[in-house]
């Protein structure tokens, strides 16, 4: 049996065990026992310089990390165990990590952006590194011996040159608090940090870093015991399910309390325009939603025809532009010098790429469990930033934002702001009326009919090229619903559905995206455009953060277009890239997947005839993201009967800066793989005039395992130079123009449009 | 809804006895009665797997199974496979490959893959492939499940 890694939080005792979380001295996780020397017994406040707010030992000599961030299974916690066990010069099995809990973490942004490691795991190496270094002070005192003579191994310090003469962390510090300030950056969110005396180790240093460690939460979720929030039970906890209606935007008149009479103790609650029941089983409350008439106000259709999409997209008159890419400052969009290169271009090419909304589809629904009482509240929630989730929860129900605790459990997937903010809000509403804790998790038309979606957008590129066929100018624009008509998190009400229904204003910010990539175009222009949501009020197509914000909509039509430029030159895909890239890092990825890949060189698409129905071709796409820089190859077989579409062998080459953990990051790379091939081949939100309708698995199919490739290899390119960037989202961007490109290689035809059904791709093929 | 009736089960080879309406899916009689949490509510409709459960041998999805029709019969759960000291063949090759991202849906991939392999271990990948076709993994982590899958079957062989 392979060893299991890691202390665990008995998180079960802590979520059930009555009223709010009971410690000993405020360690969760273990009792501690006083010591004698060194240390204190009491509590400093959670603040961002002091060290006891990034970790602590126990009298048994367990680490416990603090960590205001959270892993959905990339094994964030575990790389932030090794980084902590390498500084501290612990075993990475003495270390735990507590994630997301207001009580005990600070806001270091939740989950956003692959940052988990980026910007998350900088505070705790440094805090290990300073906590390490004031040990080594207590233990010279305590031995007599000048810090310099003292060596770490294991957690035990001795003197260099007598074994015999050794004093453990835990005698030093087991149980009590540090009280060391470190000098903190005044950032809180992702940018949060704050350093110490010690100087961090170097990477040729680290013993645990850079190997695979076995993850810390995989025992758990694979023997049944990893408690989720849709597992949290509270005493005299009812249920909660909410009514949506039937055409988006139209608001509750009125309901028949009859209709669901013959359920106990089940009761509606009504808010102005929220609406839900409430009862003492789920089976009550699943089945009082199910029953209850209510009568909806009359409204305008609020959508078009789903196949008037693009179109309505053209035609919309933009809100808002910038040329400054995604999240940096606004850049006027000046279109003179491009179109002007463009005009004096020896040929210019052109192409449109469609790309529908896109739904998180989470495993399960929503769920998220309140305890409002009526001067405090806590909330379990599964988002992917607890401390957001309270400032919502507490602006919503009007108290002050230390009153309320969010606890961050598991949920059902995440990928962005998907539901779980919304749940949250819901069960807050519910508990605070009826005075219980509420459960609240959503049905499954919920989790796909309302969640926030990826936007929808159509992008246009131009290229000019010289007579000799040189690009000299490239002109990018994004036209589409922002990624921010809901937020990337729930810290205001006017960001959930229950906060706009009970008259929260909505509170729209535009942002899109650009290409991230070093081709060295001589003239450049790289905008995008924004248009309204459709409703001013709680949507089912309001668009949010989907895994890696826009880079999958971006780049498959950035990446395809490169592929169409090198076809209209008569060039290989990787030559042609090689040409124009700059960064040294992106070259590296480029060449070493072509190389892994055994790419031929040659021109898309393939001359040589080949028969039979399976067609094969590959394809390259490449993008950057936040620092790291990833290259895929694409090998596809084409059925031409069918159109089907079998991405059959992918291989990826990553450069994230230093590896952490090589295991953790060939997962968590597949898995963006899969799910970003699920969504080029397979997904698009249907809706009619009135609402969604993709409600379930059959309206919103994803990839299963037949689909799934046969192979996914990746080259990990370890920088150990580099700070680590992050591996969460970076391989999603490249894989619908990489497999794009590898329809075109086999087929000659050029899909433009997300997904690449099989409908469409024969249709293409004609 | 229908009132509640006395329903005895054997969960894990423990026999309990419920007041529950007979035609609640088993699935919220184990999660909400029992305390058995494991399977999870994916869908309620029988298309994700995420509430599977083994009945008589037979892999289920108790979202869309009446308890009623599961009275007297041997329900088997994940929390009944194995324990980290003696881990069912089918977990030991779900931890070696590190399955679970969000862990979500891996209830439902074990309990399936467990029902398949044990009637037969003798499977090729595409069997393993096309008999786990209906299960949903939004996390995306078919790689390794079907490498653990593969390596379970080898090893129940
Ligand atoms: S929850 Fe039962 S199949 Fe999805
Ligand atoms: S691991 Fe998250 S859905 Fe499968």
């Amino acid at each position: 049996m392979t060893k299991q890694a890691n202390f665990k939080f008995t998180r079960r005792d802590l979520l059930k065990g009555g009223g709010a979380l009971v410690v000993t001295f405020g360690m969760p996780g273990w009792a501690v026992a006083a010591t004698q020397d060194g240390g204190s017994l009491s509590k400093p406040p959670l603040m961002p310089d002091q060290l006891d707010s990034y970790l602590s030992i126990a009298a048994d000599g367990k680490v416990t990390a603090y960590f205001g961030k959270m892993d959905m299974g990339q094994g964030v916690d575990t790389a932030i165990a090794q980084i902590v066990a390498d500084e501290l010069d612990v075993p990475f099995e003495r270390v735990g990590v507590l994630m997301s809990d207001t009580e005990y973490t600070l806001d270091q942004g939740g989950a956003s952006g692959s940052t988990g490691i980026r910007s998350g795991a900088q505070p705790l190496r440094n805090a290990a590194a300073e906590a390490r270094r004031v040990l080594l002070d207590l233990a010279s005192e305590k031995l007599g011996i000048p810090a310099e003579g003292l060596m770490v191994t294991d957690g035990i310090i001795q003197a260099k040159n007598q074994s015999s003469r050794q004093v453990k962390y835990e005698e030093l510090i087991g149980g009590k608090y540090f009280h060391v300030n470190l000098e903190w950056n005044e950032r809180l969110g992702n940018a949060l940090n704050a350093t110490g005396k010690a100087k961090p180790k170097t990477p040729d240093q680290y013993k645990v870093v850079g190997k695979s460690m076995p993850r810390i939460d995989v025992p758990g979720k694979v023997f049944g015991q990893t408690p989720y929030v849709t597992d949290i039970k509270r005493p005299g906890m009812w249920h909660g399910r909410i009514l949506r209606p039937p055409v988006a935007g139209a608001t509750p008149t009125g309901w028949d309390q009859n209709s669901i009479s013959d359920i106990p103790d089940a009761q509606v609650v009504r808010i102005k325009d929220f609406i839900g029941v409430v009862a003492p089983e789920e089976w009550g409350a699943i089945n009082a939603a199910r029953q209850l008439k209510v009568t909806w106000s009359e409204v305008k259709s609020p959508f078009p025809e789903m196949d008037d999409l693009y179109d309505y997209i053209r035609r919309t008159p933009h809100v808002e532009e910038n040329a400054g890419g995604g999240f940096g400052g606004r850049v006027p969009v000046d279109e003179g010098p491009v179109n002007k290169a463009l005009e004096g271009a020896a040929k210019v090419i052109e192409a449109e790429y469609e790309h529908p909304f896109q739904s998180h589809a989470c495993m399960g629904p929503a769920c998220a469990v309140v305890d409002a009482r009526s001067d405090r509240a806590t909330v379990w929630t599964g988002s992917q930033k607890a401390h957001k989730t309270r400032e919502g929860v507490a602006k919503l129900l009007e108290l002050p934002v230390d009153k309320v605790r969010g606890i961050w459990v598991p949920g059902p997937g995440s990928y962005g702001r998907n539901d779980a903010g919304d749940a949250a809000m819901d069960a807050a509403l519910l508990s605070k009326a009826i005075g219980r804790p509420v459960r609240v998790q959503g049905m499954r038309h919920e989790g796909h009919g309302w969640d926030p979606k990826g936007p929808a957008s159509v992008i246009t590129l131009r290229a000019g090229l010289d007579a000799e066929g040189n690009v000299i100018a490239h002109r990018f624009q994004a036209k589409g619903f922002s990624a921010w008509d809901v937020r990337s998190n729930e810290a205001s009400p006017s960001d959930t559905l229950a906060g706009l229904l009970v008259g929260w204003p909505k509170n729209t910010r535009h942002n899109y995206g650009t290409p991230s990539e070093s081709y060295d175009f001589p003239t450049k222009l790289h905008f995008w455009r924004t248009i309204p949501p459709f409703l001013e009020t709680a949507s089912p197509l309001r668009t949010a953060h989907f895994r890696d914000p826009q880079g999958p909509q971006v780049h498959f039509a950035s990446e395809s277009f490169i592929d169409e430029i090198a076809a209209a030159v008569g060039q290989d895909p990787v030559e042609f890239r090689l040409k124009y890239l700059t960064d040294p890092r992106d070259i590296a990825v480029v060449e070493a997947a072509a190389k892994a890949a055994g790419w031929e060189t040659r021109t898309s698409p393939r001359r040589d005839r080949q028969s039979g129905d399976v067609l094969t071709g590959r394809g390259i796409a490449y993008a950057s993201r936040g620092g790291t820089t990833v290259a895929t190859v694409a090998e596809v077989e084409v059925n031409r009967q069918s159109g089907r579409v079998w991405a059959k062998r992918f291989v990826v080459a990553h450069d994230c800066g230093l590896i952490i953990n090589p295991d953790g990051l060939k997962r968590t790379i597949e898995g963006n793989i899969i799910q970003a091939l699920s969504r080029a081949l397979k997904e698009e939100v249907q809706f009619d005039r009135n609402n969604v309708t993709s409600i379930d698995w059959l309206s919103y199919p994803i990839l299963d395992s037949t689909e799934a490739p046969e192979s996914i290899e990746v080259v990990q390119i370890n920088r150990p130079e580099v700070a680590p960037t992050g591996a969460g989202e970076p391989s999603t961007r490249q894989v619908a123009a990489a497999v794009a490109n590898a329809i075109f290689d086999a087929t000659g035809a050029r899909i433009r449009r997300v997904p690449f059904t099989p409908e469409r791709v024969k249709a293409s093929l004609a | 809804m229908a009132t509640k009736e006395r329903i005895s089960l054997n969960v894990n080879n423990k026999s309990y006895d419920l007041e529950v309406d007979p035609n609640m899916p088993l699935l919220y009689a184990l999660r909400n009665e029992l305390d058995i949490t494991g399977p999870k509510f994916g869908c309620g409709l029988a298309q994700c797997g995420a509430c599977a459960v083994i009945v008589d041998g037979r892999v289920m999805r108790s979202c869309m199974t009446s308890v009623r029709s599961t009275q007297g019969r041997q329900i088997r759960t994940i929390e009944g496979l194995g324990t980290p000291e003696n881990p069912h063949p089918v977990q030991k090759a779900f931890i070696e490959e590190a399955v679970p991202q969000c862990g979500y849906c891996i209830s439902g991939w074990l309990m399936t893959s467990v029902a398949l392999l044990e009637e037969n271990p003798r499977r090729s990948d595409a069997e393993i492939r096309q008999s786990l076709s209906s299960l949903k993994c939004r996390c995306g982590t078919h790689m390794s499940i079907l490498r653990a899958v593969n390596r379970a079957a080898k090893a129940m062989a």
